[in-house]
């Protein structure tokens, strides 16, 4: 049997599953298998991908279904409680780290289970009282002087190692570079599922499982997704989307040092590490941002956004328009296929507002956006708007601020 | 040198509209494409070769119709190409799709260097290169934005940061995933073209990797889609027009009206 069918009793004809399609593999279709003269769904089972967007689209008449073998998962009753990685470098805890503690506490307050993190690394006990100070229950840490902050063959393989023997049923990380690596390393080594750069998390009431909720196709459509019968329920939290926990008064949580488990040699040399300090501060932590667009036009202009970062002590951004021109590096590309940023304010000039830019900023507190064209998309996002030529707007601003206006 | 490069057949999301009156994606138009990303990959496979000799192998895996992104591949330098296609592997997640590619490069012999792009950009999870050197017991560097050099079975890396890069070195074999700064992919050779024209595409079924049917697939896959939506569409907010130095100054009286300051403090 095809682990997707449709019904063609309960098919309507409404071609509400054909919209809902990201694939193109649905079609209405006459005769054979339709109703009467009506059409009814058909399936190209070579281009579906079995995502299930049709069933959802098809809820009211219940006319597609996914059949999917139960196959073995683990002991899913031996799992409890929600732990988190602690990413660390450099002696520091990521940033992320405050807002994945944040995350398991909400989640905490449905599943009333204990919130408990791993730390792996070298003089990582240094860090654990400040990751006790945000509420954790309890730390299980490995702390080696032969694991290096990069060393992510390692670390994967005694995260693994814990996360076997303590069985918590939800883990979580950070949407970093470092946790978008190294979780799905950890997932794969204990065959669990694991959901990237999540925005959103919940229980489910019914269930009580783990509800992900993250972009996809560039923050076009959002999908929810869950692990039913693997554990842990694993997930990256994308930075700058969940609010931090707040410390506690008197931490209370204990710190548990698994000596018992062998570290292995790694296989990765940490050489260096190069900061890069171009323009001004690191886009991901900056509270404000300055993008510059097509409407830019020349890289020599590139200045002009510079001087209205400097002004507001904020860091350049850029869309994939400019960066392809090859006006600004890379590094400073905001959206989909760049940075994602949640700024306190993010000021684009001349970003006309493409999906793929808007994806990776959209997240900002508050957006401002200066365009010539009144009809660019960048405004339907916009919280301000300044409709204007931006070779007048911007230095106008620059000045006003200068000037402490 | 034995490279081969793990790519995706994607739909060209940044042409992807929504209809604002039904809230659901407008396909129409819309082109499959390499991944992005895996142009790179597969440009950065070419210059090893180049450079160290060997052969550049791409695969995907995918529905029948991803053999037109693998002859795509033979004309941007691909030696040979694989679609590693089967009934068997539909519905699967990225834990599925890393043991299958795992398999289908274990059959293919193993390589020295495993190259893919940092992310598929409809899925956006980049979750598949890590998957991939597990399941090959090997180690992996993600997010590569230049390859320093390779030598007496170890590579040096730039690892593109959130704040920076790190250089790292790696026992070969190795999986890696490439930014865009990596490289400039050149564009299809008229000799590439007429190649991959006449490129047989031999296709990988799941019993010719010797995959686990149980691990493949929908059912080789715990995580489960449970629901798809379209975000709500913003409706934008305040508008400012007119001379420049009236706009910003209503523009910043606003600002601070909402308690927000932009000014270095």
């Amino acid at each position: 049997m095809d682990p997707i069918r449709v019904i063609v009793n309960n098919c309507v004809g409404c071609s509400l599953c054909v919209k809902a399609c990201p694939y193109d593999a649905i079609a209405l279709s006459g005769p054979p298998g339709a109703r009467e003269d009506k059409p009814t769904a058909v399936i190209d089972l070579a281009k579906c991908t079995l995502c299930g967007a049709c069933v959802e689209a098809c809820k009211r008449y219940k006319a597609i279904v996914i059949t999917r073998t139960t196959f073995k998962g683990q002991d899913v009753a031996a799992y409890a409680g929600i732990c988190i990685y602690a990413e660390h470098r450099s002696g520091k805890l990521a940033s992320v780290v405050p807002e994945i503690i944040g995350a398991a506490r909400e989640l905490q307050k449905d599943l009333s289970a204990p919130v408990t993190a791993i730390i792996v690394g070298s003089g990582v006990r240094a860090l654990t009282s400040e990751l006790l100070s945000y509420g954790v229950d309890e730390i299980w840490m490995i702390d080696d002087p032969t694991i290096g902050d990069f060393d992510e063959d390692v670390q994967a393989e005694l995260v693994a190692e814990i996360i076997s023997e303590k069985k918590p049923e939800i883990f979580l990380g950070g949407g970093t570079v470092i946790g978008r690596s190294l979780l799905p390393r950890v997932a794969a080594k204990i065959l669990t599922g694991l959901t990237a750069d999540c925005t959103e998390l919940a229980i489910d009431p019914s269930t009580m499982l783990l509800r992900q909720t993250r972009p996809a196709f560039g923050g076009n459509i959002m999908a929810t997704i869950q692990t039913q019968n693997h554990r842990p329920q694993m997930a990256t939290v994308r930075h700058k989307v969940m609010r931090p926990a707040d410390k506690v008064e008197n931490p209370k949580g204990t710190v548990v040092e698994l000596k018992h488990i062998p570290v292995p040699k790694s296989h990765l040399e940490f050489l260096e590490f190069v900061e890069e300090k171009t323009a001004t501060v690191n886009l991901v932590e900056a509270d404000v941002i300055v993008s510059g667009g097509r409407g830019i036009k020349d890289p020599k202009n590139f200045a002009l956004i510079e001087k209205l970062a400097l002004a507001t002590s904020g860091a350049v951004g850029a869309s994939r328009a400019a960066v392809d021109a090859g006006w600004i590096p890379y590094s400073h590309q905001v959206g989909q296929t760049g940075k994602t940023v949640k700024p306190k304010v993010y000021i684009a000039c001349g970003i006309s507002g493409a999906i793929q830019h808007l994806a990776g900023m959209k997240g900002a507190d508050m957006i401002v956006a200066i365009n010539s064209d009144p009809n660019a998309p960048i405004f339907d996002v916009a919280h301000f708007g300044i409709v204007g030529d931006l070779f007048q707007v911007v230095p106008e601003l620059i000045k006003r601020l200068e000037a402490g206006g | 040198m034995k490279v081969i490069v793990c790519i995706k057949q994607v739909p060209d999301t940044t042409n992807v509209r929504i209809n604002p009156e039904t809230n659901t994606l407008v396909r129409e138009g819309v082109q499959s494409i390499i991944n992005p990303f895996d142009v790179y990959a597969i440009e950065e496979a070419v210059r090893l070769k180049e450079k160290h000799g060997g052969t550049v192998t791409v695969i995907t895996m995918g529905p029948p119709q991803a053999a037109e992104a693998l002859r795509e591949s033979i004309s941007l330098g691909a030696d040979s190409v694989y679609l590693v296609s089967d009934r068997a592997f539909a519905g699967a997640d990225t834990l599925a799709t890393a043991y299958a590619l795992a398999c289908a490069v274990r059959h293919l012999g193993g390589a020295d260097v495993i190259l893919m792009g940092r992310q598929a950009i409809d899925g956006d999870t980049g979750q598949v290169g890590p998957g991939v050197a597990e399941n090959l017991d090997i180690p992996h560097v993600t997010d590569i934005r230049k390859i320093e050099e390779i030598a007496d079975g170890r590579i040096v890396v730039e690892r593109l940061m959130e704040d920076g890069y790190a250089r790292i070195a790696a026992r070969l074999p190795v999986v890696l995933t490439v930014v865009k700064e990596i490289n400039v992919p050149r564009l299809p050779s008229l000799k590439g073209k007429i190649a991959a024209k006449k490129a047989e595409v031999p296709v990988l079924k799941a019993s010719d990797i010797g995959a686990d049917p149980e691990r493949l697939g929908l059912n080789g896959s715990p995580t489960q889609v449970m629901k798809i939506f379209t975000p709500p569409k913003p409706s934008g907010g305040k508008r400012f027009t007119g001379e420049p130095a009236a706009t910003v100054a209503a523009f910043l009286d606003e600002l601070t009206a909402a308690g927000i300051t932009i000014r270095k403090q």
